[in-house]
C-alpha cells in the first residue's frame, strides 16, 4: 500500500509541472484564442539561455531577467510579424503558425546555444523527505510549491486587477473589447510574455530535474492531453488534470506495464484524454460554450 | 469562443474549392516530367530525391483529404503510414504469393480500418481537438509495433528488412526499378483521389469543412463524410507507408514513421496548397530539395567544414519562417503560386485552368 501511495504522489509531484506547461497555453489561449503550439520549444529556449548565461558567469537573477527580457522581446515580435498579420484567420491556421514558431524557436536556441546537455543547478536541494511516512523527493516538494505559488499568483492577477480584467474582456469577445478601448495587441503581447514567463520557470525546475537538453521541448506533448482533460480554460482544472495525468501514468506504467509492457507513459494521457473527449468534451472543468460538437 | 464556432466566416476558408479540369497539356507535361528521370538514369537521383517525394507526394495526399477536403485536422499521420508498411509486410510473409500490389493494396486497407477507428473521435469533437486523438495514434500505434514482435515476425530489433521488390518475371530491385514502380502505384492512386474529390464524396468533404450544419442541413451526413474522409486518407497513407518501407528504405521499422514525420507531411500539406492535388507534389518537391538546396548552398559558402547539426538547424528556422509566411501571404500555398505565374505568363495555358475559384 505504501508503496502504490509513492508512485501515486511521485506521479502527481510530476504532474504539476505538467500543470505548469499547460498553464502557460491557457494564457495564451484566453487572451488571443490560440493554440500555443510553440510553450514547448518557448521552454526549451529559456532554459538553455538561461543555463548557458549562468555557465557564462552570469549571476541567476540577472541571467534570469536576461532571459525573461529575451521571451519579452519573443512576445513583442511574435505579436508583431505572425499575431497580427494572421488577425481573423481560423484557429487552425493560427495553430500552424504556432507550430512554424516552435520550430524557429528550437533552431534559434540551438543554433545559439548548441546541442548539448546541460546539467542545471538551481539551488533545490534533492533529499528524500520524510512526509507522513511516504518518502518524497525535496525538490519535488519544492517545485510543487513554486508551481502553487505560480498559480495563486496568476490567479490573483487574472481575478483581481485591471490587467487580468483586459484579459479575460478580449478572451470573451474581441471586438467588444477593442470597441470600449482596450489595445488588444498590448493584451496579447502581455499574455505571451507572461506565458513566457511560466515556460522559464518550467524550464528552470524541469532542466534542474532532468537536464537543460532537447526532451523539453517535448513536454508540450503532455500539457496538450492535460489541456483537453482539464478544459482549455480553466486554470484549476488544468492542476487538477496535470496531477491525474502524472499520477495516472506512473500508476500505469508500474501496475500495468508488467501486464501489457512497458513504455505506456508515451501514450497513456492520450488515451485518457480521447476517453475523455468521447464523454465529456468540456474537461473537468471547462466552459460550456467551448462548442465542440 | 467565438472563433471555433462554425459559423465564424473565417474558420471556414481553409482551402478553396478546386474543380475545374485539366487542361490534357498539363497531362503531356507531366507524363515527359515522369519519363525525363530514365533518360538521366542517374541512381542518386531515384532513390534518394525522386522516390522519397513522390512517396511523400502520396503522403501529403492522404492528408490533405482529411485536412484539405474535410477539415480535420491530423498530427497522426506517420501512424497511419507505418500500419501500412507494416501490414503489407505481414500480409506478404503470411499469404506467400501475394503479388505485391496486392499487399500493398491490402496495407492500406488495414491502415484505412485503423484510421476509421482513430477517427471516431471527430463525431462528437472538431477542430484541434482532433490533434489529441490523432496524437493518439501517433504516440500508441509505434509503441503498439515495437511492443509485440509478432508484428515484426519475432524480430527483436523490431527492424526487417523488405524482401526483394518483384512483379512476377519483373525485377524491380534497381533504382530505377523501384521509380518505375513508385511512380506507378503514385500516379494510380493520385488518379483515383482526384476522381474520389471532385465527385459527390468530395463534395460532401468539402460541405462538411465549410460548414457542417450546413451540410447536414442539405442531407449530408457529416458524421459518415468525416469517418469516410479517415478512412480513405489512412488508405492513401498506409500504401504510402508501404511504398516508403518497401521502395525506399528497404527495411521496415517503425522508428521512421515518428511525429517529425507527420509535420513534414502537414508543412508539405501547408506549403503546397490545402485542399489540391497538385499542390502535394509542389510541396514534396519543396521539402526534398530544401535540405538538398541548403547544403548545397552551405558548401558553397562555407566550404565542407559546417557542421551538419547547423544546417540542421537552420533548416527548422528556414521553415518555420515559411510556414509562417505562407500561412500569412498565400494561404492556398505553392499551387496558387504557380497557377498565378502560369495565368500571367501563359494566359492561353490558364484559360480555363481555375474552375470556379473566386
Amino acid at each position: 500500500m505504501s508503496f502504490f501511495l509513492n508512485v501515486l504522489v511521485g506521479g502527481a509531484l510530476a504532474g504539476v509541472m505538467y500543470a505548469l506547461v499547460a498553464i502557460g497555453f491557457v494564457l495564451i489561449y484566453r487572451a488571443s484564442g490560440v493554440f500555443n503550439f510553440a510553450q514547448g520549444t518557448m521552454i526549451l529556449f529559456a532554459a538553455l539561455t538561461f543555463a548557458n548565461l549562468v555557465e557564462m558567469g552570469a549571476p541567476m537573477l540577472l541571467a534570469f531577467l536576461v532571459t525573461f527580457a529575451l521571451l519579452i522581446g519573443s512576445a513583442f515580435l511574435t505579436e508583431r510579424l505572425v499575431l497580427r498579420p494572421l488577425a481573423n484567420r481560423s484557429v487552425i491556421t493560427l495553430f500552424l503558425a504556432t507550430l512554424g514558431l516552435s520550430y524557429i524557436f528550437e533552431g534559434v536556441a540551438q543554433i545559439a546555444w548548441g546541442t548539448q546537455v546541460h546539467s542545471l543547478d538551481i539551488g533545490l536541494p534533492d533529499e528524500p523527505v520524510d512526509l507522513f511516512g511516504l518518502s518524497i523527493s525535496s525538490f519535488d516538494l519544492a517545485a510543487t510549491a513554486i508551481a502553487a505559488l505560480l498559480v495563486v499568483g496568476l490567479a490573483l492577477l487574472t481575478g483581481r486587477t485591471g490587467l487580468g480584467l483586459a484579459l479575460r474582456a478580449v478572451a470573451a469577445d474581441p471586438l467588444a473589447a477593442l470597441s470600449i478601448g482596450i489595445r488588444q495587441e498590448r493584451v496579447t503581447v502581455i499574455a505571451w510574455s507572461l506565458a513566457g514567463f511560466v515556460a522559464l520557470v518550467a524550464g528552470l525546475l524541469w532542466g534542474a530535474r532532468s537536464g537543460v537538453q532537447f526532451s523539453l521541448a517535448l513536454i508540450v506533448l503532455k500539457a496538450l492531453p492535460v489541456l483537453i482533460i482539464g478544459g482549455f480554460t480553466s486554470v484549476g482544472g488544468v492542476i487538477v488534470a496535470g496531477i491525474v495525468v502524472g499520477a495516472g501514468e506512473k500508476l500505469a506504467e508500474i501496475f500495468l506495464g508488467p501486464v501489457i509492457g512497458s513504455g505506456i507513459e508515451n501514450w497513456f494521457a492520450y488515451v485518457l484524454a480521447l476517453l475523455f473527449l468521447m464523454i465529456r468534451p468540456t474537461g473537468l472543468f471547462g466552459q460550456r460554450d467551448l462548442a465542440r460538437i | 469562443m467565438a472563433a471555433i464556432l462554425p459559423s465564424d466566416p473565417a474558420a471556414t476558408q481553409v482551402a478553396p474549392v478546386r474543380t475545374g479540369r485539366r487542361w490534357p497539356l498539363w497531362l503531356l507535361a507531366l507524363f515527359t516530367v515522369a519519363l525525363l528521370p530514365f533518360a538521366i538514369g542517374s541512381d542518386y537521383l531515384f532513390s534518394a530525391i525522386l522516390v522519397p517525394l513522390l512517396i511523400l507526394s502520396l503522403a501529403g495526399l492522404g492528408l490533405n483529404v482529411l485536412t484539405g477536403y474535410a477539415g480535420q485536422l491530423s498530427l497522426g499521420s506517420a501512424a497511419f503510414m507505418a500500419v501500412g508498411a507494416f501490414a503489407t509486410y505481414n500480409l506478404q510473409l503470411r499469404l506467400p504469393g501475394l503479388p505485391m500490389p496486392l499487399a500493398m493494396a491490402g496495407g492500406g486497407i488495414v491502415a484505412a480500418g485503423t484510421g476509421l477507428v482513430f477517427g471516431l473521435p471527430s463525431l462528437r469533437v472538431k477542430g484541434f481537438y482532433l490533434i489529441a486523438s490523432t496524437l493518439a495514434a501517433q504516440f500508441f500505434i509505434p509503441w503498439l509495433l515495437s511492443q509485440y514482435s509478432w508484428f515484426s515476425n519475432g524480430n527483436d530489433s523490431g527492424v526487417v528488412t523488405a524482401p526483394p521488390l518483384k512483379l512476377g518475371p519483373l525485377d524491380l530491385d534497381s533504382p530505377a526499378g523501384r521509380y518505375a514502380l513508385t511512380l506507378t502505384i503514385v500516379a494510380l492512386v493520385t488518379w483515383g483521389a482526384s476522381n474520389l474529390v471532385r465527385g459527390p464524396a468530395g463534395r460532401a468533404w468539402i460541405a462538411v469543412r465549410d460548414m457542417d450544419l450546413a451540410a447536414a442541413a442539405i442531407g449530408i451526413a457529416p458524421g459518415r463524410a468525416k469517418l469516410f474522409a479517415f478512412a480513405v486518407s489512412s488508405f492513401i497513407l498506409g500504401v504510402a507507408g508501404g511504398l516508403w518501407a518497401f521502395t525506399y528504405l528497404g527495411t521496415v521499422e517503425p522508428a521512421g514513421f515518428d511525429l517529425d514525420r507527420s509535420f513534414q507531411i502537414l508543412f508539405i500539406v501547408i506549403i503546397g496548397g490545402l485542399g489540391s492535388i497538385r499542390g502535394n507534389f509542389l510541396g514534396a518537391a519543396f521539402i526534398v530539395l530544401l535540405p538538398v538546396g541548403l547544403s548545397i548552398a552551405a558548401g558553397v559558402l562555407a566550404g565542407s567544414q559546417v557542421d551538419p547539426a547547423l544546417i540542421e538547424n537552420i533548416q527548422k528556422v528556414i521553415f518555420g519562417i515559411l510556414i509562417i509566411f505562407f500561412l500569412i501571404v498565400e494561404p492556398d500555398g505553392l499551387t496558387t503560386l504557380v497557377d498565378r505565374a502560369l495565368r500571367t505568363q501563359f494566359r492561353w495555358i490558364g484559360s480555363r485552368k481555375s474552375g470556379n475559384q473566386e
